[in-house]
């Protein structure tokens, strides 16, 4: 299910907006996984506060943010730009990649909390299919 | 049986109590058949679901929204036993519309999403954890009757 056109420019749209809140929104959406989702709570178990409020969880949060905002700036090369990032995942992080899509979703809950009005049907899917881009560009390394 | 602490109990009833169900459901619907046009599949008698504006202005999409959000306030009415609430519901959807489970869940991730977009920061995570776990139980209880 390849992006076309209109879901680049969806995309990208919807993220001019969403890039200038990177650590807010990245904090919400891990915050709001591992609140939502415990089993996902096992790969921060280093973690002292999983809260939303957490400065651990906004410090790694505006770290997922900006990797999507680098997805989104070389977005007919999403392999290529979440390669190091993938080798990463795949060897060092092991994080079951079945996880990616628990993620992808609380994004698109952020995404819908903080732009209802841009957040449109058109857009929720292009933002969808993004999300399933970058979460099999991640897990490319894996085996 | 499901466990629900008090406060998921209060953080769905007073979600449910600001909501409009046929707008909510009539959104929650039409993005699900836009985001997963596959859906579309189980909807050949609804005429014109082309693109997102047919849908959004179908009213045949309007009142199946309706329809479901008043089946989910069942739900919350009987959060005690939502299994034997929706038994009924369960052997329709398996036997009769032969839904894939796929789709219950798919709907619940959608709506939570509507849910995000009608109430802003209002949606808090707790309230979102909450309405996650109904979610979970609403598919698994609609699931349940399946063979």
């Amino acid at each position: 299910m390849p992006l076309t056109d209109a879901d680049k420019k969806h995309v990208k749209s919807i993220w001019s907006k969403a890039s200038g809140k990177a650590e807010e929104l990245g904090a919400q959406a891990l915050g709001r996984m591992l609140d939502a989702f415990p089993n996902t709570k096992t790969y921060f178990s280093h973690y002292s506060d999983l809260s939303v409020e957490s400065g651990q969880v906004h410090v790694h949060g505006k770290k997922i943010f900006d990797a999507l905002t680098d997805a989104v700036n070389h977005i007919d090369d999403i392999t290529g730009a979440m390669s190091a990032l993938s080798t990463k995942h795949a060897h060092t992080l092991r994080v079951d990649p079945a996880n990616f899509k628990v993620l992808s979703h609380t994004i698109l809950v952020v995404l819908a909390l903080y732009f209802p009005a841009d957040f449109t049907p058109e857009v929720h899917l292009a933002c969808d299919k993004f999300l399933a881009e970058v979460s099999y560009a991640l897990a490319e390394k894996y085996r | 049986m499901v466990h629900w602490t008090d406060e998921e109990r209060q953080a769905i009833s007073s979600t449910w109590a600001e909501i409009n169900v046929e707008e909510v459901g009539h959104q929650a619907l039409a993005r699900v058949l836009v985001v997963y046009p596959w859906t579309q599949r189980y909807f050949s008698t609804f005429g014109n679901l082309s693109n997102a504006t047919a849908i959004a202005g179908n009213p045949k999409v309007r009142a199946h929204g309706k329809r479901v959000l008043d089946a989910l306030g069942d739900a919350i009415t009987h959060l005690d036993n939502v299994s034997a609430t929706y038994a009924k519901l369960s052997q329709l959807h398996s036997e009769k519309l032969h839904v894939d489970p796929e789709n219950f869940r798919l709907l619940g991730e959608t709506l939570i999403i509507s849910l995000a977009a009608q109430f802003g920061a209002a949606f808090t995570p707790d309230i979102q954890a909450a309405w996650q776990k109904l979610m979970a139980v609403v598919t698994a209880a609609l699931s349940k009757q399946y063979y």
